[in-house]
């Protein structure tokens, strides 16, 4: 297992695989009853749960093909519904360190961007070939690549978008957001100080 | 530039000019109350949002407190963070230690970080535990103009007030607590305009799922979104809640509704609501944040409520919804984008295309949930219930959503009424909503639910069904032992 993201984010590379299906939502991801645990560490076993015990062994998460995968391809709306960080923590302990899809559901997409984790839009036809490209060959390998915005194999390269304010994020290493944050307590303090409603709806 | 004058709540001889926010970004509510809580402008294009009320549970904090404490940090502002229990809580004995051990962890884990950190825990039997999106506006900590956070997709019930309320994952609640700000990006606002009134024996649950199933599940990513129109300034807070709690579901990552005289009236005389001269002066200024008449929006849908009818989902999104009189879709009447997971519908609920869902078979009824497990939903569903009796076979119970609602809804008699038709009566938690508490289907159990998701797997059995609907058809439901329109039985009613 490599190493959770830490600082720059700029390429991801390693072999793919593929969940398909619009509004995949995060119940799904991990089911409610993974959420009782005090900590993340034991979501990665817990990815899919369910949809993975009715497929009985075919589920691309248990695939032996797709083990060591990285990149995870998905369709349309991907991590809709619950807010639950345990989705991209489950998929990221798995071993996911990229997303691509058609399009993601915003507040997932923000908990993967949390983590350090790009999830870069494709569109639906591009989606649906890379999806071919993976199935067919399990073992090809992939890089995604935040400057140039593609994704790319030794065969094939398709034009990928993230907006720019998290690829910049990404990018410079800034993702984890509490160091900026705090940065502006100052500023923070001196907003409290403005708010009406705490300041009795009256400005001092 | 012109000016209001409030008079200073400490010393109210002394007048003290406030620029009304309405003057300082003429625009939408959306759009002044951001701008009222912009902090500052972050590397990388996003805004650094401070947020005026954050709210906490057991399952979306624990691991937020132990990254703030892995970085050396402590809660920045204790005093604008408030707890409370609901995910996990059994509905039966609510006695302590919870018979299952993981709960009960989780439970003392909160307890113990609020009370290291300062924050008020409305722990069960205080008298203001519930679910926190019940509790929340009851207490009237949930106001006007306000920015609203909570590690729960629902937070968006808040926006019923006219706050931006949105739901943040585990990585935000901890740069909640460590700078009560986040770094966020603006949506863009989409007017939701209801013309006219919903008919009789129909709900905010069925317009809110009729919104989502005109506009779909991923329609509203990218935008809040903003109810208005005849039909939504008619509604009570606790219908407004409904409507704003399930813009999520429609990908709206928050909605709201712009403050009037409704919200006014409910606030005033809650325990955090200003009172005194505070009150006044709140009042002037929750008025200046609505949405000025001549603001422009970035997108607008009209509707008409007049044809709107009680509304149940049939398949595994809640934008697969479909008119009581109305038939399970064929593929061929569905957008091609809609049809793989219309197929899959199909095999997962077992119900083929052609089906009418009026009298489609149920298991379990469930009331309760931050959707509709408010008093007004309780009486809603009582006011069926009252006279009938639960169908042989049908399991069937009521969940309230806070011990406020609980209370009350005992001192009317309604905890009577569900029991003498064969509902149980149940403490306040999330409950069947998402079942990580006992309560949860079994098996291939259908169940009609008036809470918010139908997704595969949510009810706690990973193959059981959800049919979403309002507490009266729920309660229409539990007594015939199938989906029925509730205006049949209010037209007949039981004597």
């Amino acid at each position: 297992m490599f190493a959770f993201p830490n600082g720059v984010v700029q390429k991801i590379s390693g072999t793919a695989l593929m969940i398909q299906g619009e509004d995949i939502d995060t119940d799904r991801i991990i089911p409610a009853r993974f959420l009782k645990c005090v900590s993340f560490d034991a979501l990665g076993d817990q990815v899919f749960a369910d949809d993975r015990l009715e497929l009985a062994g075919d589920h691309p998460f248990d695939q032996e093909r797709f083990k060591d995968a990285s990149i995870l391809i998905v369709n349309g709306n991907f991590g809709c519904g619950s807010s639950r960080e345990h989705a991209p923590q489950a998929l990221m302990r798995w071993g996911i360190r990229a997303v691509v899809g058609v399009s993601f559901a915003e507040i997932f997409f923000g908990n993967c961007l949390a983590l350090g984790i790009p999830c870069a839009s494709a569109l639906p036809d591009q989606i649906l070939a890379i999806q071919a490209a993976v199935n067919g060959d399990a073992t090809r390998h992939w890089a995604l690549d935040l400057e140039g915005m593609t994704l790319a194999s030794d065969q094939e390269r398709w034009d990928v978008t993230i907006d720019a304010g998290p690829r910049d994020m990404l990018r410079s290493g800034r993702w984890d957001a509490t160091s900026q944050l705090l940065d502006n307590s100052s500023k923070v303090e001196g907003l409290m100080n403005r708010l009406p409603y705490l300041n009795n709806f009256a400005t001092r | 530039m012109p000016s209001t004058i409030y008079a200073c709540a400490f010393c109210p001889s002394r007048k003290v000019i406030v620029i009304a926010a309405a003057l300082l970004s003429s625009g939408t509510l959306y759009d002044k109350v951001w701008d009222l809580h912009r902090v500052a402008d972050l590397p990388g294009g996003s805004t650094q949002l401070f947020v005026g009320l954050h709210l906490v549970h057991e399952v979306t904090s624990p691991q937020a407190f132990s990254g703030l404490r892995d970085k050396g940090l402590t809660v920045a502002c204790p005093e604008r963070t408030v707890a409370t229990v609901d995910h996990i809580v059994p509905t039966t004995s609510q006695a302590r230690p919870f018979a299952d051990p993981l709960a009960e962890e989780m439970l003392s884990t909160l307890e113990r970080n609020c009370a290291e950190s300062g924050i008020a825990l409305n722990g069960i039997g205080t008298g203001r535990q519930g679910i926190v999106h019940v509790i929340a506006p009851e207490l009237g900590l949930s106001q006007p103009g306000m920015t609203v956070a909570c590690g729960d997709s629902h937070t968006s019930t808040h926006g019923a007030f006219g706050a931006i309320a949105f739901g943040i994952g585990t990585s935000q609640v901890r740069d909640v607590l460590a700078s009560q700000s986040l770094a966020m990006n603006k949506l863009k606002v989409r007017r939701i305009l209801v013309n006219g009134h919903l008919s009789a024996g129909v709900s905010a649950k069925d317009l809110i799922l009729h919104v989502i199933r005109t506009l779909g599940v991923k329609g509203g990513v990218g935008y809040a979104y903003e109810f208005s129109g005849s039909a939504i300034e008619a509604l009570s807070m606790e219908e407004r809640m409904t409507l704003c709690n399930m813009a999520i579901e429609g990908g709206a990552r928050c909605g709201y509704v712009n403050p009037d005289q409704i919200t006014f009236d409910y606030l005033k005389g809650r325990p955090h609501a200003p009172c005194g001269a505070a009150w006044d002066a709140a009042v002037d200024w929750w008025r200046s944040l609505a949405t000025d008449t001549k603001a422009v929006v970035d997108d607008e849908v009209v509707f008409d409520a007049t044809v709107i009818a009680p509304t149940v989902t049939w398949g595994i999104t809640p934008g697969q919804g479909l008119g009581i009189d109305e038939c399970v879709p064929s593929l061929t009447m569905l957008n091609p984008g809609e049809r793989p997971i219309a197929t899959e519908a199909y095999r997962y609920m077992d119900l083929q295309p052609g089906t009418p869902i009026a009298g489609v078979p149920i298991d379990v009824c469930f009331i309760g949930s931050c959707t509709n497990g408010r008093l007004s939903d309780l009486r809603a569903a009582a006011a069926v219930a009252r006279g009938r009796h639960v169908a042989t076979g049908v399991k069937a119970f009521v969940v309230p959503g806070s011990e406020q609602v609980a209370r009350a809804a005992e001192a009317e008699g309604l905890d009577q009424v569900f029991c003498a038709a064969g509902f149980e009566w149940r403490e306040p938690g999330c409950s069947m909503c998402l079942a990580m508490n006992p309560d949860r289907l079994e098996g291939r159990q259908i169940s009609a639910s008036s809470s918010n998701r139908n997704f595969k797997g949510r009810q706690g059995s990973a193959n059981g069904r959800t049919l979403l609907m309002s507490p009266a058809m729920v309660v229409a439901a539990a007594v015939h032992g199938r989906v029925t329109d509730v205006r049949t039985l209010a037209l007949h009613p039981a004597s």
